[in-house]
């Protein structure tokens, strides 16, 4: 039978570095789902932080390319002054548009893209940030039936962005930094009741 | 994945509708973003549906010339990615200053401001009266704003940051008057600049170009278009010639790619092979 859960995305900002070098660092590299991450960062920094994550996450962490396919036990992250989007082919789309929620790359767009896309099978992520970027993403994601996970605000190093995100949407669960990478395990390891997915890629 | 839902249906049927009355043909745009703009156009449109919208939209010009900005977003900015304009200076430059006279179609140049900071560059250089610059878009609302030159005053502080990290050679103000809050560019950029209407997913080539850049643009499109716009920027091409595209897109994995060389790796600048 199918996996519940086909995806993962992530939202975060200030402080992000060190918490998705804690996150992914917890993950086996065979962790059975793609990651997809906004971390918010400059317009003109380089690829620098998916290659430092790279090295010390047992995961593969790589920077976007434009139509890069989605694959599990890999994480991307968005490239600076680009929004990443989910496009239903399985594969990976950018944007140069305005703003959204003064960001670009924007946690709401990836957010609202991806749960167009994978409806009830993704699981939603708001780690900590500054700013209330991603809440309007995780009220779209469990809309259309996806589960939602926040950092608890008293663990973020920047409570503003998952205590935005729990005011706009009821969320499943609330956890400090430390116990993500476990429920996302076991998350993963979930079972689907009814086959959504007739193409049976996960057999 | 899961089946569509009824909005995805309502947008295709739209987009065919939109192609067999208006010929301009959306389907091929990838879904994602598309999709976000139309729902940021019916938004702010009044109707409630796509359904609701579409008789509307397949009996009135001016319903389907706001579409046409919505879709269209055209967000750019002078000096866009300083270090692909420093590579340019340096490393294009060169070349193109081999050659008597060049041409050069800037392929989805929205507003222009990518096209005048070429401009500024190609004068800076000593090339001022040998070259032709064809700055093309769909939206001839944006190409009118681009043939004016004017811009908020605003955005001329990050357009100066911009431009003296790309290595230029002047002051920029030198390049524009202030008038309240707009900034007018000197005429003389506009001199060797055409803007005019074209269509990547219909139109033709342009012929015999020292150098093509289109970037931001084909990151819109799905693989098929992207391929089309990468064979009629391949034809439009003299040997020798440039190939700029934007700092995400790339002709990696690519049949074309192998005609191409790879001048400055991650700015994508590429040079076509002789033979
Ligand atoms: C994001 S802007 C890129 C502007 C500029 N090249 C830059 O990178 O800053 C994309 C432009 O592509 C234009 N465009 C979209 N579809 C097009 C098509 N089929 N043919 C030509 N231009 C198109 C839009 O109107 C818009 O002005």
């Amino acid at each position: 039978m199918a996996r519940a859960f086909e995806a993962v995305v992530v939202g975060v900002s200030t402080g992000g570095v060190h918490a998705l070098q804690k996150l992914l660092g917890q993950l086996p590299a065979a962790f059975p789902l793609p990651i997809l991450i906004v971390q918010h960062i400059s317009a003109d920094a380089d690829g620098g932080l998916a290659k430092l994550l790279d090295d010390r996450c047992p995961l593969r962490v790589k920077e976007a390319d434009e139509q890069d396919e989605i694959l599990p036990g890999t994480a991307y992250l968005a490239p600076p002054n680009y929004h990443l989007l989910v496009e239903r082919e399985g594969f990976l789309s950018l944007s140069a548009d305005p703003y959204v929620s003064f960001a670009r790359p924007s946690v709401d767009v990836l957010f609202e893209s991806a749960a167009a896309v994978f409806g009830p099978a993704l699981i939603g992520i708001v780690l900590t940030g500054a700013n209330f970027d991603g809440s309007q993403g995780l009220k779209t994601i469990k809309q259309k039936g996806g589960t939602a996970i926040v950092q608890d605000p008293a663990d973020a190093e920047a409570p503003q962005m998952p205590q935005a995100a729990m005011a706009a949407t009821g969320v499943d669960y609330v956890v400090a930094l430390d116990g993500i990478a476990t429920l996302l395990q076991k998350l993963a390891a979930r079972r689907s009741t009814i086959p959504h997915d007739e193409k049976g890629r996960d057999d | 994945m899961k089946t569509d839902d009824v909005e995805d249906v309502e947008i295709r049927l739209l987009l065919e509708g939109v192609q067999r009355i208006y010929g301009y043909d959306f389907r091929d745009y990838a879904d994602a973003s598309i999709k976000r703009r139309l729902n940021h156009w019916l938004a702010e449109s009044g109707f409630d549906t796509f359904s609701q919208a579409q008789s509307q939209l397949l009996r009135s010009r001016s319903v389907f010339e706001s579409l046409l900005r919505g879709i269209t977003v055209n967000v750019t900015e002078m000096f866009r990615d300083p270090a692909f304009f420093h590579a340019l200076r340096e490393q294009v430059v060169p070349f193109l200053k081999t050659y008597p006279f060049v041409k050069i179609w800037h392929a989805g140049c929205a507003t222009g401001e990518e096209a005048y900071s070429m401009a500024i560059l190609l004068n800076e250089e000593g090339m001022a009266g040998r070259y032709r610059m064809y700055a093309t878009d769909i939206n001839e609302a944006v190409l009118q704003k681009a043939g004016e030159g004017v811009m908020p005053i605003a955005e001329m502080q990050r357009f100066t940051r911009n431009y003296q990290k790309s290595g230029g050679r002047a002051s920029f103000a030198d390049y524009y008057t202030a008038r309240y809050d707009r900034a007018i560019l000197s005429p003389a950029l506009k001199k060797h600049i055409v803007f005019a209407p074209h269509n990547l997913a219909t139109d033709g080539e342009f012929g015999e170009m020292n150098l093509v850049l289109c970037r931001n643009v084909m990151i819109y499109f799905k693989p098929a278009l992207k391929e089309r716009c990468l064979r009629l920027f391949d034809s439009s091409l003299l040997p020798g010639g440039f190939l700029c595209l934007g700092l995400k897109e790339t002709l990696e994995r690519r049949k074309m790619g192998e005609r191409y060389e790879e001048l400055a790796p991650p700015l994508r600048i590429y040079r076509k092979r002789y033979g």
